[in-house]
């Protein structure tokens, strides 16, 4: 039996797919995409990787397709990406699943860069979409089959061989239109051999409106390229915001990547992750900020099919509320991927007695030559440490923000980025600060 | 170290083809009609001399049997079992009850002469008491289905302490089989557990009363004799306020080439202040070099720690069967209640392991303690599967998880698959879990000063897994240490 959303989603599938940009060949996909979709319809409990995050509960209805931006949209989404305006980065701006041409800048590119919308390079079939979309980390996720058949908008980038970008390259999605509705974007960066780049996302939208992001970035890493990719989820209140980074690193290459989520109503990151050539470096880091009703689950996938490859994630959440915290990680060590090293680390912090955090950190290995753990906290403040800091005289609601900010400041403080590193602290300031009142 | 030298005399005699425990006692057996249906339910049911409540409960499970489909989540890969080409029921055919070493079935002594573990003595399970120079473990001998033989009843019962095979318990103590019975693991729990609710043929019955600290370990043996048999096996432990019983189980089976079912329930209940220690070697025939043959053992294990401030921890050493499927699990209940799980789970060969526990924090400061060593060698997949959990109202529950596996050899798996669920704010919950292969700079150390590979290793892994034998009693410790070095055997060099 369909629910209610499912059936509005193949509704609306029927509706716009003669409308959806591309050729055949991405119409077909599309059409083989919702189908596979159809056929498992929306994960639900039983679906272990979905065992904590049940979208067929927790999506009641389907929204209707963004219509694109008018003005008033436009407008309203002119603030957008505020939280980084001071680290001059390059943006490009989506509202409403949708590329605006007047908030981004896509002047003087450096040499090597070259950025499109994807809709474009999606109808102009741009070999780019043809020989890589969906092939850096083929997978059967629902929530990307979902986003393929829907796929609108989304920057499609490409970092020629040992460019070096100056400035970070910063998407910005925001929500502008006053109607709840649906967006799908779909990204693509291909940072070539000994590319170096920083990649920031933010997604954001008003807090009234229970508007639907599904998101999805394909980034392929090349051999000794160096890629730091940040995700800032600050949604809005009412938002269910589903998003998912396929990601292969080539040999020798390093990512560094940070989730921070601090917004929306439910949240859920999707990482995959491959080491696609020898010798690579991952460093996968997730802060949450979390209050209220809020449900966020990051879920990530590294995959070692190649020997030499050394991984370290670090989730951190915060919780208040009766909020609640998935963290799903799994490590593969494929046969024959000896000398990988993969640590792994979730850690909750439960600020009130309502918040739930669910931990199930995974190893999955087939080579012995390996060096693989995984560790979960969960717990309260330690009242030791308060009671070192309240004994100096910091009053208790200095001394506990004092402690969260450490407690998150470790997944952060891995980035490079001087000005992300700040506006990330600073916006875990804020919102302990809002937490006060 | 004796014991170390002796586990590498152990080594070099033993071949991993040559399962010690591979044959195949010749007895009679008498069997109910192969397959299941109400009638194989009524069948054992009546030759069980069953009151009519128990009936009812049998075919009250094989009716939601009929209903359930059988689970396929776990990361071992089988082939469809036919549950209608199994027999039920096997029971060795006997006279009377054995009195003496006389009336025994020469055929059984045979088997237990050859066996060793964890039986020292004939004459103990044969029923001849002579105290002194044994061990002091009372047994219960469970032969395909049916309880063979109990010894020490009468020391038992100066004590209170009742030590039944299952079957008399059901006629003799109805009030507390029915009271007890399914009381923690429930008829319409899972596939196998419902299953085994409905056929169960036998298994051991203990009741330690209020205060009494059970003079001396209890234990049972299981072997599958019989060709094509299913084995049933039902455990009810039950611990009264303030006592304490510590429990062994040990398994062998007979090398067949096809697989044989065993899915057993065993069902522990600690009231107020109560300890339960029940521990595991489990060597079923783990199949050959091929992957042919072997038990498949799929069990329902469940400790319900009901009252305040009692304790229950569960130890097992998983060497055998072709694949191991089971989670022996606490529901910590009462407050301050506490529950541990010690495991060393050996997979080689095409041996398949998917095991770990649960520990489902209910009640106020409740503890637990999962301590963990899978070891992975030849081709073989080893998972960890546990879940932590801690319910709203479960304030101040602690858990602390180490599970560590090895990897010996580059063509076998081991997994981790941890669930973690924090439900209030004062809960602490550690996990941690390493995977590595036995470091070369230990083996180098071992081998410079004159130890041979395969030496090495075993004293390497008897070092890994130190933490669970120790929680293991003496006697068994001793056997399970020299069942770690045979099931490791054929993997270095």
């Amino acid at each position: 039996m369909k629910t209610a959303a499912e059936t509005a989603l193949a509704e609306a599938f029927a509706a716009v797919r003669a409308k959806l940009p591309g050729d055949r060949r991405i119409a077909e996909r599309r059409a083989a995409a919702f189908e596979a979709f159809d056929a498992l319809g929306l994960p639900h409990r039983r679906v272990e990787e979905w065992k904590y995050t049940d979208l067929r509960a927790l999506i009641r209805e389907a929204k209707p397709l963004a219509a694109a931006p008018d003005a008033q949209a436009k407008r309203r989404a002119k603030g957008a990406g505020a939280l980084l305006a001071g680290i001059g980065a390059r943006r490009i701006t989506f509202v409403d699943g949708a590329f605006v041409a007047e908030l981004s800048d896509l002047v003087a590119l450096e040499p090597g860069l070259s950025i499109a919308p994807m809709a474009k390079a999606l109808a102009e079939s741009d070999p780019l979409v043809a020989s890589r979309l969906g092939a850096i980390v083929p997978t059967d996720d629902v929530a990307v089959a979902l986003n393929t058949a829907f796929m609108g908008d989304g920057a499609l980038v490409r970092i020629d061989r040992d460019a070096r970008l100056e400035r970070p390259l910063h998407l910005v999605f925001a929500f502008g239109s006053d109607t709840a509705s649906a967006t799908f974007t779909r990204s693509l960066v291909v940072a070539e051999e000994g590319a170096q780049a920083t990649l920031i996302e933010s997604h954001e939208g008003p807090d009234g409106i229970d508007y639907q992001v599904n998101t999805a970035l394909e980034l392929f890493v090349g051999d000794r390229a160096h890629v730091d990719h940040v995700k800032i989820g600050i949604e809005g209140a009412r938002a269910i915001h589903v998003s998912t980074l396929m990601a292969s690193i080539g040999a020798h290459a390093r990512l560094r990547d940070l989730v921070f989520t601090t917004g929306g109503a439910l949240v859920r990151n999707q990482l995959f992750v491959r080491f696609a050539g020898e010798g690579a470096t991952l460093a996968l880091n997730g802060a949450n900020l979390i209050k209220g009703r809020q449900h966020v689950d990051n879920t990530l996938v590294v995959d070692h099919a190649v020997p030499g490859g050394f991984s370290r994630e670090l989730n951190k959440s915060v919780l208040d509320g009766e909020s609640r915290s998935v963290f799903q990680g799994k490590i593969i060590v494929r046969p024959g991927a000896q000398k990988t090293d993969g640590k792994m680390m979730a850690q909750a912090l439960l600020l009130s007695e309502n918040a739930e955090a669910d931990n199930k950190p995974e190893l999955e290995i087939f080579a012995d030559d390996v060096q693989c753990g995984h560790g979960a906290t969960a717990g309260a403040l330690d009242q030791n440490l308060l009671f070192y800091l309240k004994a100096r005289g910091i009053p208790q609601a200095e001394a506990e923000a004092l402690l969260i900010q450490a407690f998150v400041g470790e997944a952060i403080e891995t980035l490079e980025h001087e000005g992300v590193k700040d506006a990330l602290m600073g916006a875990a300031a804020e919102w302990l600060g809002s937490r006060k009142q | 170290m004796p014991a170390v030298q002796e586990t590498v005399e152990q080594v070099r005699r033993i071949d991993v083809d040559q399962y010690k425990y591979g044959f195949v006692t010749d007895i009679e057996s008498d069997k109910a009609p192969k397959g299941l249906s109400e009638d194989t339910v009524r069948f054992i049911s009546a030759k069980k001399d069953e009151p009519e409540w128990m009936l009812a409960w049998r075919l009250d499970a094989y009716r939601h049997w009929l209903t359930m489909r059988e689970p396929r989540w776990s990361r071992v890969d089988y082939p469809q079992i036919d549950y209608q080409d199994l027999y039920y029921y096997s029971a060795p055919k006997r006279k009377a009850g054995p009195k003496s070493l006389d009336e025994i079935d020469p055929e059984i002594l045979k088997t237990y002469a050859k066996l060793g573990i964890p039986l020292r003595e004939q004459e103990i399970l044969a029923g001849v008491e002579r105290e002194g120079t044994y061990s002091r473990v009372a047994v219960d001998a469970v032969f395909d289905s049916v309880s063979v033989a109990t010894t020490f009843k009468e020391e038992l019962k100066k004590a209170g302490v009742i030590f039944l095979p299952i079957s008399e318990a059901i006629k003799q103590h109805p009030d507390l089989v029915r009271k007890y019975l399914g009381s923690v693991v429930p008829v319409t729990d899972n596939f196998f557990a419902t299953l085994n609710s409905a056929v169960f043929s036998d298994g051991s019955f203990v009741y330690v009363p209020e205060g009494v600290r059970c003079p001396m370990e209890l234990s049972t043996y299981f072997r599958i004799n019989e060709k094509n048999t299913g084995q049933f096996e039902r455990t009810l432990i039950i611990a009264d306020k303030g006592s304490y019983v510590s429990y062994l189980e040990g398994c062998t089976a007979p090398m067949r080439d096809e697989n044989q079912l065993h899915a057993a329930v065993v069902e522990l209940v600690a009231l107020d202040d109560a300890e339960i220690k029940y521990s595991t070697v489990q060597n079923w025939y783990p199949g050959d070099a091929e992957g042919r043959g072997g038990i498949y053992n799929f069990v329902t294990k469940r400790g319900d720690c009901r009252g305040r401030n009692s304790k229950i921890s569960w130890t097992q050493v998983e060497t055998g069967s072709a694949i191991t499927w089971k989670y022996p699990s606490c529901i910590l209940r009462g407050d301050n209640s506490r529950g541990e799980f010690y495991s060393i789970a050996i997979s080689n060969g095409r041996q398949q392991v998917d095991s770990g526990t649960k520990m489902l924090h209910l009640g106020k400061n409740s503890s637990s303690r999962i301590i963990s060593k899978g070891i992975a060698a030849g081709k073989s997949n080893n998972t960890y599967r546990g879940l932590v959990s801690a319910h709203r109202k479960a304030t101040g529950a602690r858990n602390f998880t180490n599970c560590d596996s090895l990897l010996i050899g580059d063509h076998c798996g081991a997994h981790t698959v941890p669930y973690i669920e924090a439900k209030n704010a004062s809960t602490v919950f550690e996990h941690e879990a390493t995977t590595s292969k036995i470091s070369d700079a230990q083996l180098f150390y071992c081998r410079q000063r004159g130890l041979s590979a395969e030496e090495a290793v075993a004293l390497i892994v008897n070092g890994f897994v130190k933490d669970v034998l120790q929680q293991l009693p003496m006697e068994f410790a001793v056997e399970a240490q020299k069942l770690i070095s045979i099931s490791l055997e054929g993997s270095v060099g």
